[in-house]
């Protein structure tokens, strides 16, 4: 078999396992989200979103639908990752990886898509509970898909660096506790950072969350916050970047080899 | 051609540690080798070089004639190993164990299976094809380690003390086993602390000693250096005092057992002789200490006083 015949299976063997795997605990990954965001589109979109009025010219539970499904994928794709290749790490069967004829480039491949498909799954079933709740119409399918994939693979791949640095439980739930859920709620999704004094719009703008949520509700809405070539150009430019780190830190063997 | 040629091969982990000081080794083709040392010794070390769960500081490997710098992929192809602490998911059923790890050498899916099924049923684990691994029992654990080594069909197998925490019958099967799959043409490389394994085992040796190989010969020829043998001799009736052997030295160990220190170039039949001159008959005889031990014991003292004079 050629190097790439070898390595075209080892990476659906990878995405196969880590499938598998969160569909095996469907309970504790799929079902999650989906409960949380039912609550949030009754609590802040209906209860307390019908007092609000409009936001951007939308109804309040029309607005934040973009943010939500958006947030969903990006705490799913992150969470995939960093738990499967913390265990791997743990249980060290990692070395069932580092033994076999895997390029870096392939494991790390095969542990981000298998992020993207949770983050895409749950995307989808909170997709299909948002309809019940509003009348869904998007602006643009090619530019929210691809919005919707690059942002699950960007975090897929900020859980993977996580994962190779984490050395304790304590180290994998430090990030999303402490830096993914407040860029993630200050990134826009309940609000437009028009709403914001002018020093803290400024401040908001270095956070790239909201790059991603603004172009997903342009994507869906047809409305947002910054110019979206930019915010494409921040996002292509951050998986740019995390893809190289983590591709070092692999061949490097950082947290993994001695 | 070899099987595994180790060139020079030094490394000092990050806390300064030297594991391994310049060790040269060669394997050949179909050997059946034990790579043996006390713990701490750089046996681990080496083996994790090999397969690339370590990375070395200086030095070259190849596995039937492929570099592991320059041909990586090729010489993993060829490596197959069972370590010494379980390192598998131990929430993954048995069979998906193996189907993933045939994946990750090339192999898809669908022979995956068929492959894992034929190593399964060799190695007994069929029956538990779809119990999660953490419920399997230490041997048969063991056995999966195996299991998993060999469903990519490697030529080179390591086994860094796969017997380990066994009991005797699984021991032997395992022993049985692997006699069996060297026979069909896998070069194995050994490291246990049972030496009597190795030595029923292996056709050459390597002692590792403080990260240098201290000695590597034929098992048959590094018995034969051993220059004394104590044999434990069970006798048919009871005596009182010890019996005088000329040439040997005896002490009575109880009433029915002697101990005799043989000398290389002494023969048993003279020692048989002596005794039944004395009219005292021998049921059974055994080694007191197992041959390769012995001399594993001296080796190992041998480097251990040289490196205490240097």
């Amino acid at each position: 078999m050629t190097s790439w015949g070898i390595y075209r299976v080892a990476f659906q063997t990878i995405v196969t396992k880590e499938v598998l795997r969160f569909m095996r605990i469907w309970m504790q990954t799929i079902l999650p989200p989906a409960i949380t965001t039912t609550l949030y589109f009754i609590i802040f979109g209906k209860l307390i979103g019908e007092r609000i009025g409009e936001m951007d010219g939308y109804r309040y539970i029309d607005f934040i639908v973009p943010g939500l499904i958006l947030m969903s994928v990006i705490q799913n794709s992150y969470a995939n990752v960093v738990s499967s290749f913390f265990g791997t790490k743990l249980q060290h069967y990692i070395e069932e990886l580092l033994i076999a004829p895997v390029p870096n480039w392939v494991v790390l491949g095969g542990y981000v898509v298998g992020g993207v498909t949770r983050g895409t799954l749950v995307g989808i079933v909170v997709t299909v509970i948002a309809l019940f709740f509003t009348d869904l119409r998007v602006n643009s399918y090619g530019l929210t898909l691809l919005v919707f994939i690059l942002t699950s693979i960007l975090f897929a791949l900020a859980g993977f660096i996580n994962a190779v640095y984490a050395k304790s439980f304590d180290d994998i739930s430090i990030v999303p506790t402490f830096v993914l859920t407040p860029l993630t709620y200050l990134g826009g999704v309940f609000y437009s950072i028009q709403l914001l004094p002018n020093f803290w719009q400024q401040v908001s703008l270095a956070n790239p969350v909201l790059y991603m949520v603004n172009t997903f509700r342009f994507g869906i809405l047809g409305v947002s916050d910054i110019d979206v070539r930019i915010a494409l150009v921040i996002i292509l430019g951050f998986i740019t970047i995390l893809t190289a780190y983590s591709l070092r830190l692999l061949s490097r063997g950082v947290g993994i080899k001695d | 051609m070899s099987a595994l040629v180790i060139n020079n091969l030094y490394k000092t982990y990050r806390n300064g540690f030297e594991a391994l000081k310049g060790i040269s080794l060669t394997v050949e083709q179909g050997d059946f080798f034990a790579l043996l040392g006390p713990n701490g010794a750089g046996k681990s070390t080496a083996i994790s070089i090999i397969a690339s769960l370590v990375n070395k500081s200086a030095g070259e490997v190849s596995v039937y004639g492929h570099d592991l710098d320059r041909e990586k992929e090729q010489a993993k192809c060829l490596i197959g190993l069972v370590p010494q602490e379980f390192n598998f998911n131990m929430w993954e059923p048995v069979v998906e164990i193996l189907v993933n790890q045939a994946g990750y050498y090339g192999i898809p899916r669908k022979e995956a299976f068929r492959r894992a099924e034929e190593t399964l049923k060799r190695l007994d684990l069929w029956d538990k094809r779809h119990t999660q691994a953490r419920w399997l029992s230490g041997g048969m654990k063991r056995r999966l380690m195996i299991a998993r080594a060999l469903v990519h069909r490697p030529r080179l197998l390591i086994l860094d003390e796969p017997t380990a925490g066994v009991d005797i019958e699984i021991r032997r099967s395992m022993w049985r086993f692997m006699r069996e799959i060297n026979r069909h043409g896998t070069t194995i490389i050994l490291t246990t602390h049972y030496l009597e394994e190795a030595e029923r085992l292996c056709r050459n040796i390597a002692i590792i000693d403080h990260g240098r190989i201290v000695e590597q010969t034929g098992m048959s020829r590094l018995l034969s250096r051993l220059n004394t043998e104590v044999f434990v001799l069970n006798l048919k009736s009871s005596i009182t005092d010890p019996p005088t052997l000329p040439g040997y030295q005896v002490s009575l160990v109880d009433a029915e057992t002697l101990e005799v220190e043989v000398l290389r170039e002494q023969s048993m039949n003279g020692l048989f002789d002596l005794l039944s001159q004395q009219g005292i008959e021998v049921i059974s005889m055994r080694n007191k200490q197992n041959r390769l031990e012995q001399m594993f014991i001296d080796l190992v003292d041998r480097s251990k006083r040289q490196g205490a004079a240097t």
